[in-house]
């Protein structure tokens, strides 16, 4: 085999990032005076869960909004299911899905109303029956036919997480997927989390500011600091790496500015 | 099965999806119904009675019957027309769901599409029971005036998708404090698209800005068939080349001021 041959058969960083869920290249997104994403990159596999964490202001919502093509890059490049956003959208917003405390479910539809259109929006097949399905897996059954505005904190996020299953993603971004749920609830929604993924084969990006749910979820942690990547790796050796054994504790050392303090300790 | 499409790209099935979304919207509220039969029937019910005044006093306007209360019911197929359009709009927005919308596959053109059909369903609830009310109540027949009819809806609802487009793309934009723009934007053409008198009324330079109003022409239209009893296709095609050239603008101006919104991350902010 030549030299040139060797490099052919070599996977080039293009072929790296049309077989990853997600590829962000040199991200940057400036908004007047400030650099609220400041030049990241990384790729995610397929089927893995991801982690993105960081404080207020750390650039996760505007990273993932640049993902979703919700917001346009500054510079850099995002690849999604091999696909430029938000140039190629079309062809990838069909085959992933969002959650978000950004945005909400039209209050005066009832669930099954809110369902329906969003399952014809995303031109699901047998749409009763996967709106049936998913009334039973996420326990939503007592309210199908209840308004969203009458419905408590945690049964709106149940039916938000039923929209953003719909169409049976490969891509789900979920921003604070627990946020104002009580433990019950939360714990409840994790579970249905890791089974979605387990079943489906799907790669899931949550941002969350909940360090237990991190370590119990996710196969990788990226923290985010001003708007950039300040760690990135499976969460145990991130912990490792700081001397620390929770993420709650790695994250305080991140935010509080201990961050090399904390790994010459460890080392 | 293969997802019906007009042309590539444009699904019929997102559009009724989001018709859908808008016709259980107005089914769960009794108040967004009766708002929409409300002001109509104000208007023609207030106009129709100063109708009958006049005529009863000035010779003209005996001989002209009709060209107000006409130029009331065609006002609120513009008026009426646009809000129908935004109104459905703004819902989303206060609804806090454009970001759903924005992250489906729903494509700008679909949803504007929707809109616009969306605007014909309520100005329908909102304007037929208005024009029985002008029949039954002052005797004037806007069916009476026959195919004309038909160029002057077109023409007027053409404009107000066109304002509709616009005003909802500001929103998208600069968020619900620009949502006053939405009700009174109309309004400010409204001088000038002689609705309740001739262009002829105005000083000769507001002329020139009066005829490049699509709603201009068929308000003289009307007058023309009312008083003369002469249906002016002229007027009528001149408007319509207006209107071409509007919607085309305003559906322009909609994708830049969406690209816009996508660059300062106004999408997932959607407040004031």
């Amino acid at each position: 085999m030549t030299e040139n041959d060797k490099a052919s058969s070599r996977p080039t960083v293009a072929d790296r990032s049309s077989s990853a869920a997600i590829a962000v290249d040199h991200l940057v997104k400036v908004y007047k005076q400030t650099r609220a994403v400041d030049d990241i990159s990384f790729t995610l596999p397929r089927g893995s869960i991801t982690g993105l964490l960081g404080g207020n202001g750390a650039g996760k919502t505007t990273t993932i909004a640049m993902i979703m093509g919700l917001v346009l890059p500054t510079s850099g490049r995002v690849q999604v299911l091999g696909h430029r956003m938000p140039e190629e959208s079309a062809a990838v917003l069909g085959r992933m899905n969002f959650e978000s405390p950004y945005v909400d479910m039209p209050m005066r539809l009832t669930v099954r109303q809110n369902l329906t259109v969003f399952g014809k929006l995303y031109a699901v097949k047998n749409l009763s029956d996967r709106i049936a399905k998913l009334a039973e897996d996420l326990d939503l059954t007592d309210f199908i036919d209840r308004a969203n505005g009458k419905l408590s904190a945690g049964q709106k996020t149940r039916v938000a997480l039923a929209k953003a299953l719909i169409n049976q993603p490969e891509l789900l971004l979920l921003d604070e997927p627990t946020a104002s749920l009580d433990p019950d609830t939360a714990d409840w929604v994790r579970a249905h989390l890791e089974r979605y993924r387990r079943d489906n084969n799907a790669t899931i990006l949550l941002a969350s500011h909940n360090m237990l749910e991190v370590e119990r979820l996710c196969d990788r942690v990226i923290i985010m600091k001003r708007g950039r990547i300040e760690d990135d790796g499976a969460p145990e050796a991130i912990m490792a790496r700081y001397n620390r054994t929770t993420l709650e504790e790695v994250f305080l050392d991140v935010a509080r500015g201990r961050v090399n303090g904390a790994k010459e300790a460890a080392r | 099965m293969t997802e019906l499409s007009l042309h590539s790209g444009i699904s019929v099935h997102r559009i009724g999806a989001m018709i859908l979304r808008y016709w259980y919207l107005l089914l769960s509220s009794w108040p967004r119904l009766l708002e929409l039969l409300y002001w109509p029937a104000l208007q023609v019910i207030t106009w129709g009675f100063l109708q009958l005044y006049i005529a009863e006093n000035a010779s003209f306007f005996a001989r002209a019957g009709g060209t107000l209360i006409g130029a009331v019911i065609l006002w609120d197929i513009l008026f009426r027309g646009q809000l129908g359009f935004s109104i459905s709009f703004l819902e989303e927005m206060w609804a806090r769901n454009l970001g759903n919308l924005m992250m489906s596959p729903l494509k700008p053109i679909e949803f504007l599409l929707s809109l616009m059909v969306m605007s014909l369903i309520r100005l329908a609830i909102g304007v037929i029971p208005m024009t029985l009310l002008a029949l039954f109540l002052f005797h004037f027949n806007v069916y009476a005036l026959g195919l004309p009819l038909i160029a002057f809806f077109c023409n007027l609802i053409f404009t107000s998708w066109s304002v509709g487009i616009f005003v909802s793309g500001l929103v998208l934009r600069n968020g619900l404090g620009a949502e006053s723009i939405v009700w009174t934007l109309m309004f400010a053409i409204m001088p000038l698209a002689c609705i309740y008198y001739p262009v002829s009324v105005l000083p000769v330079w507001l002329q020139y800005v009066a005829w490049t109003l699509p709603p201009t022409y068929v308000f003289e239209g009307m007058r023309a068939l009312l008083i003369e009893h002469t249906f002016r296709t002229d007027l009528m095609l001149a408007a319509l080349a207006i209107n071409g050239v509007l919607l085309l603008a305003s559906f322009g101006a909609f994708l830049a001021l969406l690209r816009s919104a996508r660059k300062h991350g106004s999408l997932l902010a959607g407040g004031e």
